[in-house]
């Protein structure tokens, strides 16, 4: 008994052998484990043996080894985008046959058209229209009710299909507004004057010595022919509404100098080779639906 | 042991294992523990055919986690992904009832609820059936196998599969209408995953009922030795009144040592109690993380005292405290309202309370609107500025609901939604699918003229046109603001 208790490895208090342990005077019991609970941790340590044969594991100097049922998690995910394609195969295949209005008219089809349209413009659009088609200088918002070559769906496909001013495509959106300083069209008090005349048109205030009846003998003899004699516009010529609140240049008097004097012709690439005809489909629901569409 | 007290590799960290062979017994314990038992799995086995009629969109399982589209059904509550706050609340509500459970009667979930101590009394009851009781099975193990231990054992094993196989059948089915992945079970064309599911819990069942049993409660479970950190003298344990008990003498020499008026305790030493204990562990060594308290022993002990003539429940149910109190020749007093009682069972009714309310006024829609960013704000041809948001709609209900969009906040404010078109009063209208949602892209305009600020506070409301419901959510409407 008092062998027992004089023992440094048994705990006099509880009687229990300890481990040896010891923080701070705090010895730690032993209270052992089944073994077969150790032959358990065992038999998990000859078990991860058979990963190294199975599955790629050790590295190699270029490479590892690979594993005797070949998987690769690349490849993995290979399947996983093949099963992705093939799924959004299966939905396209309703939007191919519908038209922009018949989409939009069915919620199942509209939310398709929307996710994809939303994913191909940040792909293919996003870099000059912005994100969300909130548009630049330049570039127009596609989220307003201004048009240059028409908002109705059959419009936008048509815009989105041949871009604008794309050489060599038939179908493509052209005009030229002349560049009316640049080739000694106009004279520079005609531009000044003219330029003036559109901010009055659009109800902005003009300089107080600015000539606005030359203006407006400039803009019926130079303008109006595109842009209507109230200024109002033409979508069949791509001549932008001078009147409303938007513009894509600026109204300001040194931009409108500009584009009188050199011209703007904006561009836009076709999308028809690019793109098929069921991303453009979904791109044309997804733009039509972003405020704008008419 | 080496002199310098630190070379301790010749103290065993690993026992050998000791096989523990519970002998049968009867009484009102084991008789409690049966009725439990049937209880307990006949709910388990059987609640995933019980029907719940929700109308036609939803399924009509009772019981339920639909993983695939992401609801929990129980009866008349439905839980979305968003609501999980439920389970924790049932996690508190479960460890405080555990704690007050074990504050008034020790472990009352260990001894007769806890499916390992459930499994493990049935996965015994098989044993026993083939390889007889205690004494048999004892003999059996120690000689070797003839063709008669054999087919008893083989048959054993045959039988805990099936049941084990039966457990992982029933788990699956409270994630999948029952009967129809019944049937796709049986003809072999149900989803891989279920066959997984119940081959894994096929195999945990028989490993931890059948195989490691008691060894689960000793060594794995964490709830041991909480427990023992939040027992005290006042709650109620299984527990030898070793006031009664002590000394151990022989019937015989019991009654010898009371006509000379000499003090003899009750236990006879039969070790009955121990032969019983599913744990193998003796009571009589008091209090021990290895007790289950299942009161198997106070049947064992009752039934033994009643043979040898002297008062039943020398293992019972008592307290430390009343031990120490009869020592001392005080009457044993019982306090199940104790501060510890008293504070676990408040925090399960505020807990409780706070869940019932949630649930009573649960709604049934609901809105989320988040501001588009590209572009914040838009200048219409005429002067007007528009804001777009995306409003999610929540539909709770299991109809069609068209809930009706309104804007306020700012003078000849309109607002559209795309893809819903507008009701007679020109407000859009919104169905939502039963049980479901649905984002819409919403265009809020002021007219030109009206005064804005950089941003400012608009209400989005949406109604329904039919029940009534009014969810309500503000966000900004954002305009070039004080720019000339």
């Amino acid at each position: 008994m008092d062998q027992k208790y004089e023992d440094p490895h048994v705990d006099a208090a509880t009687g229990m052998a300890t481990t040896g342990h010891e923080w701070d005077g705090i010895r730690e019991l032993n209270t052992p484990l089944p073994r077969w609970w150790l032959y358990v941790f065992y038999a998990t340590i000859v078990w991860s043996i058979g990963y190294w044969i199975v599955y790629p594991a050790w590295p190699l100097l270029t490479d590892t080894t690979k594993g005797v049922i070949g998987y690769a998690s690349r490849a993995e995910v290979s399947a996983d985008m093949a099963r992705l394609k093939a799924q959004r195969a299966a939905q396209a295949a309703g939007m191919a046959e519908a038209t922009p209005a018949q989409i939009k008219a069915d919620p199942t089809l509209f939310q398709i058209a929307m996710a994809q349209g939303k994913a191909a413009f940040g792909d293919n659009c996003a870099a000059c229209h912005a994100v969300g088609g909130a548009g630049a200088k330049g570039y127009p918002n596609l989220n307003d009710d201004d048009w240059l070559w028409g908002g109705s769906p059959a419009a936008i496909q048509q815009t989105i299909r041949h871009g604008i001013r794309v050489a060599g495509d038939n179908d493509t959106r052209v005009s030229q507004m002349p560049a009316f300083g640049r080739d000694g069209m106009l004279k520079r008090e005609e531009i000044t004057a003219v330029a003036s005349h559109v901010r009055e048109l659009a109800g902005l205030p003009t300089e107080p010595k600015a000539d606005l009846a030359l203006g407006r003998k400039v803009y019926a003899d130079n303008c109006a022919a595109c842009h209507g004699a109230a200024g109002k516009g033409n979508q069949e010529l791509g001549a932008p509404n001078l009147t409303d609140a938007i513009s894509l240049y600026g109204m300001d008097m040194a931009s409108l100098t500009e584009t009188i004097a050199n011209s703007r012709n904006g561009v836009m690439p076709g999308w028809a080779g690019r793109l098929d005809e069921t991303t453009i489909k979904a791109l044309t629901v997804y733009v039509h639906s972003l405020g704008g569409g008419q | 042991m080496s002199s310098a007290g630190t070379d301790q590799d010749d103290i065993p960290l690993f026992a050998a294992s000791r096989k523990v062979y519970p002998q049968s017994v009867s009484g009102p314990f084991r008789r409690a523990k049966w009725i439990i038992l049937f209880l307990c799995l006949g709910i388990y086995y059987l609640l995933p055919f019980l029907r719940w009629d929700r109308g036609p969109y939803l399924p009509d399982q009772a019981v339920l986690a639909d993983i695939a589209n992401n609801r929990f059904y129980f009866f008349f509550i439905e839980i979305w992904p968003q609501e999980v706050y439920y389970f924790t609340g049932l996690l508190i509500l479960a460890s405080f009832a555990l704690f007050l459970t074990n504050a008034v009667a020790g472990r009352v979930w260990c001894g007769y609820l806890c499916p390992q101590t459930v499994w493990t009394d049935l996965f015994l009851a098989v044993e026993r059936f083939f390889e007889g009781d205690r004494r048999e099975r004892m003999r059996r193990d120690a000689e070797p196998w003839g063709f008669d231990t054999l087919w008893r054992k083989s048959a054993k094993h045959a039988v805990w599969l099936v049941i084990a196989w039966w457990t992982g059948g029933a788990w699956v089915l409270y994630f999948a209408d029952a009967p129809t992945l019944v049937r796709e079970l049986a003809t072999f064309t149900a989803p891989l995953s279920a066959y997984v599911w119940i081959a894994i819990l096929t195999f945990t069942t028989y490993a931890l009922a059948g195989l490691m049993r008691e060894q689960v409660c000793k060594y794995m479970c964490p709830w041991p030795r909480i427990q023992a950190a939040l027992t005290d003298d006042e709650a109620l344990n299984v527990t030898y009144r070793y006031d009664r008990g002590e000394p151990r003498v022989s019937v015989k020499q019991a009654a010898k040592l009371r006509a000379q008026g000499a003090p003899a305790g009750d236990c006879v030493d039969c070790f009955q109690c121990v032969a019983v204990c599913p744990t193998g562990i003796d009571i009589r060594d008091g209090a021990q993380i290895d007790c289950i308290q299942c009161g198997l022993c106070i049947d064992a002990c009752d039934t033994v005292m009643s043979k040898i003539g002297r008062p039943t429940r020398l293992i019972a149910y008592d307290t430390e405290g009343n031990i120490q109190r009869r020592l001392a020749g005080l009457a044993a007093i019982y306090r199940p309202l104790r501060l510890r009682t008293l504070v676990y069972a408040a925090l399960i009714a505020v807990v409780g309370g706070a869940m019932l309310w949630q649930l009573a006024t649960r709604s049934t829609a609901g809105m989320s609107v988040l501001h588009e960013r590209t572009p914040l704000f838009v200048t219409l041809s005429d002067g007007s500025i528009r804001n777009a948001y995306a409003v999610r709609l929540l539909n709770k209900r299991p109809e069609h609901r068209p809930f009706a969009l309104t804007v306020s906040g700012l003078p000849g404010i309109r607002i559209e939604a795309i893809g819903a078109p507008p009701s007679a009063d020109l407000r859009p209208v919104v169905t939502v699918d039963p049980d479901s949602s649905r984002e819409v892209r919403v265009l809020v305009t002021v007219p030109a003229g009206v005064p804005l600020v950089a941003s400012q506070v608009i209400t989005i409301t949406a109604s329904d046109l039919f029940a009534g419901e009014t969810v309500r959510a503000d966000d900004h409407f954002i305009a070039p603001g004080t720019q000339p």
